[in-house]
């Protein structure tokens, strides 16, 4: 049997569904309940859900959506967007997510992560790391979905995330993003060597040879995707999709 | 009618949902009438095994769920965290858990290749029958997150096992009380089949 999940990465932007590249141009995709009964038939192994406007607005998630799409999802889901408070969190397991997603706050409340692991435990909480490339090849780590650069370097808040005590990271290449490019392997290597929980690659895949290379080349224990997933041919038409279980055992471990 | 127990703890939701798509008859409750008068019982639980004994016992609800696992003994399932408290300590913690089993939880060793929390699908390995698992399909694979196994002082209490660097006790029963450290309601219809089986499960 394959272990290697294979996460599709959905965004919310208001109500619905879209995908960024770069983290920029949304194109609107479709209703979030409807991909939820898509991918459950599919059997996806996980589902990452991202409100990618709730930090910059200033609010907290969307409950109501979360409940919505919660109530349709027979596999894991974790949930990043706009979390600042442990009751934020607390209510997003409650409504039947099994993780969260600590991006911004990581920056902005060293406190969160070490407060949340001591109540929900590791495995619940998941440090998300947006980082991009300077023209000099240099790692760089942004927030706010992308906008704000911090000035801590990729190796130090890796030691501060594992830490506070996060069971999981994803990381997420800002400048693959949306581009199936394939993912910024050097990226996830320098990741996935540093911290001993498990490393979710994501940004940039475009078929399953580059979710093998996250596993074997760069040491990714998961492997995570947007539109892969959400686009099918070069004109990039919408149609949600998940490739069958026979295929990943073929070619994943 | 299944009640799954409110002690604050948990995905409860999602146990609701899995429940009652697997034909159950399903309330969640914080009553110890209704967790007395219950047909089945479903302790859920995500999370730290201190935080876990600590918001259980302030629930008030501890005489009736011991009452109702060991004197009335109707089926009792555990999920997660709720499988490890039925347990009697954790490394995670110092509190006392519920006692019912001889379990105790101990950290996974992380080792090359295996990184701590095991976290995603596994296959499981069948260890003697069960109604629980007597259904579940050759292709069945299970959604674990948890960084702490059980072990069992009594290998008759040992259901399944799973393997995650070593092998390690991932589902386990004496008599009614039940429990799995993976997540059925949210191993599509693997778990489906697990609930289904609970659900099904006849008691006297």
């Amino acid at each position: 049997m394959n272990k290697t999940r294979v996460i599709p990465v959905l965004l919310l932007r208001g109500k619905g569904l879209v995908k960024t590249v770069r983290f920029k141009d949304p194109t609107y995709i479709g209703d979030p309940i409807n991909s939820v009964r898509i991918f459950n038939e599919k059997e996806a192994d996980e589902l990452v859900f991202l409100d990618i406007t709730a930090t910059s607005e200033a609010r907290g998630p969307d409950f109501e959506l979360l409940a919505d799409i919660a109530g349709e999802a027979f596999m894991p889901m974790a949930y990043g967007g706009g979390i600042t408070s442990l009751d934020q969190i607390q209510r997003i397991f409650a409504l039947g997510f099994e993780k969260v997603i600590i991006d911004t706050a990581v920056y902005t409340d060293p406190q969160l992560i070490h407060g949340a692991v001591t109540i929900y435990g590791s495995q619940s909480i998941v440090g998300c790391l947006d980082v991009r490339k300077t023209w000099l090849g240099r790692y760089e780590l942004v927030s706010h979905a992308g906008k704000f650069k911090q000035p801590v370097s990729l190796k130090a808040h890796l030691q501060a995330l594992e830490r506070q005590g996060v069971g999981e990271i994803i990381v997420n290449a800002v400048d693959r993003d949306g581009t199936q490019s394939g993912y910024d392997l050097k990226l996830i290597r320098e990741v996935s060597s540093s911290v001993r929980v498990p490393v979710v690659a994501c940004g940039g895949a475009s078929s399953i040879d580059d979710f093998v290379a996250a596993v074997h080349e760069a040491g990714a224990s998961a492997v995570a995707a947007g539109s892969l997933f959400v686009f099918v041919g070069p004109h990039r038409a919408v149609l949600i999709n998940y490739p069958s279980r026979a295929e990943l055992a073929l070619r994943l471990p | 009618m299944i009640v799954i127990v409110d002690y604050g703890v948990g995905n409860l939701s999602s146990i609701v949902n899995m429940l009652r798509k697997a034909g159950g008859d399903v309330a969640v409750s914080r009553d110890p009438a209704t967790i007395i008068a219950a047909d089945k019982l479903l302790l859920p639980g995500i999370g730290h095994f201190d935080h876990g004994m600590k918001m259980l016992n302030q629930s008030g609800l501890r005489e009736a769920l011991d009452r109702f696992a060991l004197d009335i003994r109707r089926p009792v399932l555990g999920i997660c965290l709720g499988a490890q408290i039925m347990g009697k300590s954790s490394e995670e913690g110092v509190m006392v858990g519920l006692g019912w089993l001889d379990i105790t939880c101990h950290r996974f060793d992380v080792a090359p290749g295996i990184r701590v929390p095991h976290m995603g699908w596994n296959q499981i390995v069948k260890k003697r029958p069960s109604p629980l698992l007597d259904t579940m399909s050759d292709d069945a694979r299970f959604y674990f997150a948890h960084s702490y196994r059980m072990s069992c002082a009594q290998s008759a209490d040992v259901l399944a096992t799973a393997k995650h660097g070593s092998s390690f006790v991932c589902a386990v029963q004496r008599g009614n009380i039940m429990g799995t450290q993976f997540h059925p309601e949210k191993s599509l219809r693997h778990g489906f089949a697990l609930m289904k089986s609970f659900v099904e499960l006849k008691h006297t």
